[in-house]
């Protein structure tokens, strides 16, 4: 049990990393373009605003703090 | 070869390039001070490690039906994609510290000298610290070899570009004999970024059923669309000339990297 719960956890910051409202607002976003396409609507239009508003979003906070400490572990991208 | 299969060579060809780089320094540190043989045991075994990973993984994803396969690829490219490019635009503002190969190699040198003096045969300590470091870099490349290429249904192909990655950085790293500090890793991994979060908008929303207008020539505006996007974000955020940036950033044996 332990084994699995720290499997999840390994797979988890893998892919969602430091930012889970990226991977959330990239779900939703995903969503929305499966409803509009099912309900017979142009659905494309829907990606290039909800990612790069989700880009401008995920750096807002190292924007507002000028200047985050230097990082010594590990992370992805 | 389509314009897809060039987007999906060149992301697994520059994302391995940098994770390669990144691991050829611990690779160089561990292997010089202390064993070379254990350090190249260590090497090889996390290289079938991903390998088994990549063989095992691949034909299950393969085996997907394409819209479940697009959408599922499509999303974990966006995330992932989205991640690259975050940090990407951060270190390029000079809000997030940038990689310092050297400085890394003085640090895993230090720390591998501090372990003790290495056994005779076996060195438990160099097998561990490049298993790992190997392993985690490449867990990575494995993760978009197998997306991309499982979306193009071209696995080999994007096996093909990682493995050019890999020798072309062992051969740079066998000529120079040090790490490979002047690689662009930034520009690289910005790169990569746009490209995963292009190629993971573009699956993923045809995935979810919606058409591009144009088809696959489709991203030959979201590309753009995303790197001026990146660009004007680094560009607005850029610290000002006089004030410090970031210190740079050491990393690798300890955690998945980039």
């Amino acid at each position: 049990m332990r084994r699995l719960r720290a499997f999840l956890a390994g797979a988890w910051d893998f892919i969602v990393g430091d930012d889970w409202r990226t991977a959330l607002g990239v779900v939703v976003a995903l969503g929305v373009v499966a409803l509009l396409a099912q309900a017979g609507v142009e659905a494309w239009w829907v990606m290039p605003p909800a990612v790069t508003g989700l880009l401008a979003l995920s750096i807002r906070p190292a924007a507002r703090g000028s200047q985050p400490a230097a990082r010594t572990d590990a992370d992805t991208g | 070869m389509s314009g897809a299969e060039i987007g999906l060579a060149l992301s697994v060809f520059l994302a391995c390039t940098v994770e390669a780089v990144e691991a050829l320094t611990i690779v160089l540190a561990v292997g010089s001070t202390r064993s070379w043989e254990s350090t190249m045991l260590g090497v090889g075994a996390a290289t079938l490690a991903l390998a088994v990973i990549v063989l095992a993984l691949g034909p299950a994803l393969t085996s997907l039906p394409i819209d479940v396969l697009r959408v599922l690829v499509g999303g974990l490219l966006l995330i992932f994609g989205l991640q690259w490019l975050r940090k990407a635009i951060l270190r390029a503002a000079g809000l997030k510290a940038k990689h310092d190969e050297e400085l890394t190699y003085a640090q895993e040198t230090a720390a591998a000298r501090a372990a003790g003096a290495p056994p005779p045969r076996f060195d438990p300590y160099s097998f561990a610290i490049s298993f790992k470091g190997v392993l985690l870099e490449g867990l990575e490349v494995a993760f978009i070899v197998l997306t991309f290429g499982a979306n193009q249904h071209n696995i080999p192909l994007a096996s093909a570009a990682a493995a050019a990655a890999v020798l072309l950085v062992i051969l740079a790293g066998v000529a120079a004999r040090a790490p490979l500090a002047r690689v662009p890793e930034n520009a690289m991994k910005f790169a990569v970024g746009v490209m995963l979060t292009s190629f993971g908008m573009f699956w993923g929303a045809e995935g979810a059923g919606a058409s591009w207008p144009g088809g696959d020539a489709a991203l030959l505006a979201i590309v753009p669309l995303v790197l001026a996007s990146g660009l004007a974000m680094a560009s607005a955020l850029r610290v000002p000339a006089g004030v410090p940036a970031a210190s740079p950033v050491t990393t690798v044996s300890r955690g998945p990297s980039a």
